[in-house]
């Protein structure tokens, strides 16, 4: 990995699109699909994740030197533990409401695997800058693929986004995408949108490279 | 691929067939849900007819326009994604608003059927998956009965039916519980000749047990329907009932009331029997069927719904395959102790 | 690193694990401690101010509150630290009783359902009913928290006490929707069945528990006021 040079805005970037923790990696799914009913809910599991996997990255980073081989993933679990426990603290003080809205899932962000997959694959191989752009950018990956569910799933289960009515009178809300399983419904849907662009991407490559051989020959 | 779908072999060795094409008995199924799709309109209506009329375009057009959309040749003419779509519009309210009903018959075939690879590959029968998901989308139009031969079914369309898009139905009709609704909540039973006979509330073509069973004799009787499946239900289901009414006759209703009531009869008959769904030896439709009907019962005794042959079934299907695994049929040649 | 390394690595001497995890987890717990150390009082305000907003919704006429709780001998007595499920006695701006608010729970449909509903004295009724925690069904369990029919069950569900002052009169029980017939009964909804009878459970199993002590003891209760707002 030492041996490419990844510019820092690249680092940045990856996580948005090309490495979307979600609908590319599809990692951190729990998360992603239990606490995603609203949008409001969707973004404030997506801060709270951003926030852990920018401190455990900046920890991991620094420390990555005194951590020794075997003792690492028991260090990094514990890390963003205490970070996780820190963010709970802090929402229920800004709000009571929302720390109701996402419950237990705070606790498990703990667990969500995009956390540690990053402290583990990158972080502790990179100094703390780039691991630092590198949890940001996942983490606003996170945040935006958390949000794009939550809104389709708010506005076609509840008929409001953000809590404010988006229909007149009589909307016939699908109660479906309110519960777990609307989640994988969202979900699904984005993915086949993602993967759909992807294809298209790849193709018009594919296009180019050949046009670019028929040149050279 | 292309062609596959010419040929639907179920069955283990010997592969012996008989020259019976999947739109023979396709057709045959059509005749036999004829009387049954003849008694909804009459009993529930203009809204019943035009229920099913869109349910059955609904699946028809989905399956066409998504092999047209693929570059596959339409396989609409083997009549199967038609009998599907016949079989959807028997399970629904018949007050339910048509672009419900539309909208779960594209889920049901594109979904259920299409993604899976089409007829032969679909891993659950689609008309219950179109079913559940608008039992979870819309729970509420879902569980809103209309009373059978209610004055002047034939004259006026139920307002709810011709709902807008997305918006939400108004109803004007009289509505009722099913009698499983009213067994669950209200501890009444009703009685066995207003089931059999199709004098009850509940989905279009779900009501009149007789002329159900009539059409799976016939099936059975052309050799076309694997009895072995609903007999086992009905046994299951009949004696775990026998034994409940025996310990508290009060809070458990009677066999007769279980087989005839909700869409046990249709589930067992035409559902259950899904060919691609059910498992393809003797031994393993009677351990499939024995399944639906324990499921069957726990969820109406016990579960948070009144009905639960849809999820019953579902359930099963989704069990099939690993029933498949299980019993394996002994290879010829070889005996007990052979290996 | 498919094909067997070559590298010798190292082994790792325990004392640098040692070091590491005990660092690691001293960093962590005083970290822990400081978050906790300054959230701690907002936390308290924030729950606080939860309680009393829910308080003050389902009985609007109170303007101070005192929470209390039953003593070795069932006394009411003021609780010396807020309880898992707290009764409040609500008083109004010239230190007049105005009500009860007692919270209760029981189990729904999904899972465990937490209210908090006013008593009246003077009416003998309940007057108020909010729900603080459920994971009832969207869109069908979660109806008794919105729909208006419902709702107005609680403008006054009697709660009387019979003649000896041990019991309920009439056990509080939901009915079918459209079927209520005495001002004990709730009118439940339909396809909510479940959830609005497990309402009528647990506002029957709270109401038995408290309202024969709260009648007792209640109006001679000297509260040590504590104003909010």
């Amino acid at each position: 990995m030492a041996l490419k040079q990844v510019s820092p805005t690249d680092e940045f970037i990856k996580g948005l699109w090309r490495e979307n923790p979600v609908f590319i990696q599809v990692l951190g799914m729990c998360p992603a699909l239990a606490v995603s009913n609203t949008a409001i809910n969707a973004l404030a599991m997506g801060l709270a994740t951003t926030f852990v996997l920018l401190m455990a990255g900046l920890s991991v980073s620094l420390l990555r030197n005194f951590i020794p081989r075997e003792a690492r993933i028991v260090s990094y679990i514990c890390i963003i533990a205490t970070f996780v426990t820190c963010v709970d603290y802090a929402i229920m003080a800004i709000s009571i409401e929302l720390h109701r809205a996402l419950g237990a899932f705070i606790a498990l962000i703990v667990v969500n695997c995009l956390i540690l997959g990053r402290s583990e694959a990158f972080a502790s191989k990179h100094n703390p800058g780039r691991a630092m752009l590198d949890a940001l950018g996942m983490g606003v990956g996170f945040t935006v693929a958390l949000f794009f569910i939550g809104v389709l799933r708010e506005i076609l289960g509840s008929g409001t986004l953000f809590g404010v009515d988006m229909f007149p009178d009589g909307f016939q809300t699908w109660t479906v995408m309110v519960l777990p399983s609307g989640g994988f419904f969202a979900m699904a849907m984005w993915l086949l949108v993602v993967n759909w662009i992807r294809q298209r991407e790849a193709n018009a490559e594919k296009e180019g490279d050949d046009r670019a051989g028929e040149v050279a020959s | 691929m292309a062609r596959l779908y010419k040929h639907l072999e179920i069955g283990s060795s010997p592969h012996v067939t008989d020259g019976a094409s999947t739109d023979i008995i396709m057709r045959n199924v059509f005749l036999a849900l004829l009387p049954v799709t003849a008694f909804a309109v009459y009993a529930f209506g203009t809204g019943a007819a035009l229920v099913i009329v869109v349910a059955t375009a609904s699946c028809v057009l989905t399956e066409h326009w998504l092999c047209r959309w693929t570059g596959k040749p339409s396989t609409v003419g083997d009549w199967s994604v038609a009998i599907t779509g016949l079989l959807y519009g028997l399970i629904l309210p018949p007050d339910l608003p048509l672009w419900m009903v539309f909208m779960g018959g594209v889920f049901g075939v594109a979904v259920a059927k299409f993604l899976f690879g089409g007829l032969g590959m679909n891993a659950f029968n689609p008309a219950l998956v179109g079913r559940a998901f608008l039992q979870a989308a819309f729970p509420q139009p879902m569980t809103h009965w209309q009373l059978p031969f209610a004055e002047g079914r034939f004259e006026d369309i139920p307002s709810s039916v011709l709902a807008t898009p997305f918006w939400e139905p108004t109803y004007d009709a009289v509505t009722t519980a099913t009698p499983l609704a009213l067994m669950k909540f209200e501890g009444q039973f009703a009685g066995s000749r207003e089931l059999m006979g199709g004098l009850t509330s509940g989905s279009v073509g779900e009501t009149c047990g007789v002329l159900i069973l009539l059409g799976g004799i016939y099936l059975v009787a052309r050799n076309m329907m694997n009895w072995r499946i609903p007999a086992s239900i009905f046994l299951t289901v009949a004696a775990m009932t026998w034994v409940f009414q025996l310990y508290d006759p009060v809070t458990y209703p009677g066999p007769v009331f279980m087989l005839f009531s909700g869409g046990l009869m249709l589930g067992a008959v035409f559902m259950a029997t899904d060919m691609v769904a059910s498992p393809i030896t003797n031994a393993g439709c009677w351990l499939y069927g024995l399944l639906i009907g324990v499921l069957v019962v726990v969820i109406r005794f016990w579960g948070g719904m009144p009905e639960g042959v849809m999820y019953a079934i579902l359930l099963a299907n989704a069990v099939s395959p690993h029933i498949d695994n299980l019993i394996q049929p002994r290879v010829f040649g070889t005996g007990r102790g052979a290996r | 690193m498919n094909a067997p390394a070559p590298i010798e690595q190292k082994r790792t001497s325990a004392w640098s694990m040692y070091r590491s995890i005990v660092g690691i987890g001293a960093f962590c717990a005083l970290l822990i401690v400081t978050v906790f150390e300054a959230t701690a009082e907002r936390i308290a305000d924030n729950k606080a101010r939860f309680l009393s907003n829910a308080v003050a919704e389902v009985l609007p006429a109170s303007r101070s509150t005192a929470e209390v709780t039953l003593d070795a001998d069932g006394a009411l007595v003021a609780a010396a630290e807020p309880a898992d499920l707290p009764v409040f006695l609500g008083y109004g701006a010239e230190g007049e009783l105005v009500g009860a608010v007692i919270t209760a729970q029981g189990m729904g449909y999904a899972d465990n359902i937490r209210i908090l509903y006013a008593y009246s004295f003077e009416r003998q009724a309940i007057v108020g009913f909010k729900v603080l925690e459920s994971k009832e069904t969207p869109g069908l369990g979660d109806k008794v928290e919105i729909e208006p029919h419902f709702l107005a069950n609680f403008e006054a569900l009697d709660a009387r006490l019979n003649e000896d002052g041990t019991a309920l009169a009439n056990a509080i029980v939901t009915v079918k929707e459209g079927e209520k017939t005495e001002p004990w009964q709730l009118d439940g909804i339909t396809g909510a069945t479940i959830t609005s009878d497990a309402i009528g459970a647990i506002l029957h199993q709270g109401s038995s528990a408290w309202l024969p002590v709260l009648e007792r003891d209640g109006r001679l209760f000297q509260p040590a006021l504590s104003v909010e707002e």
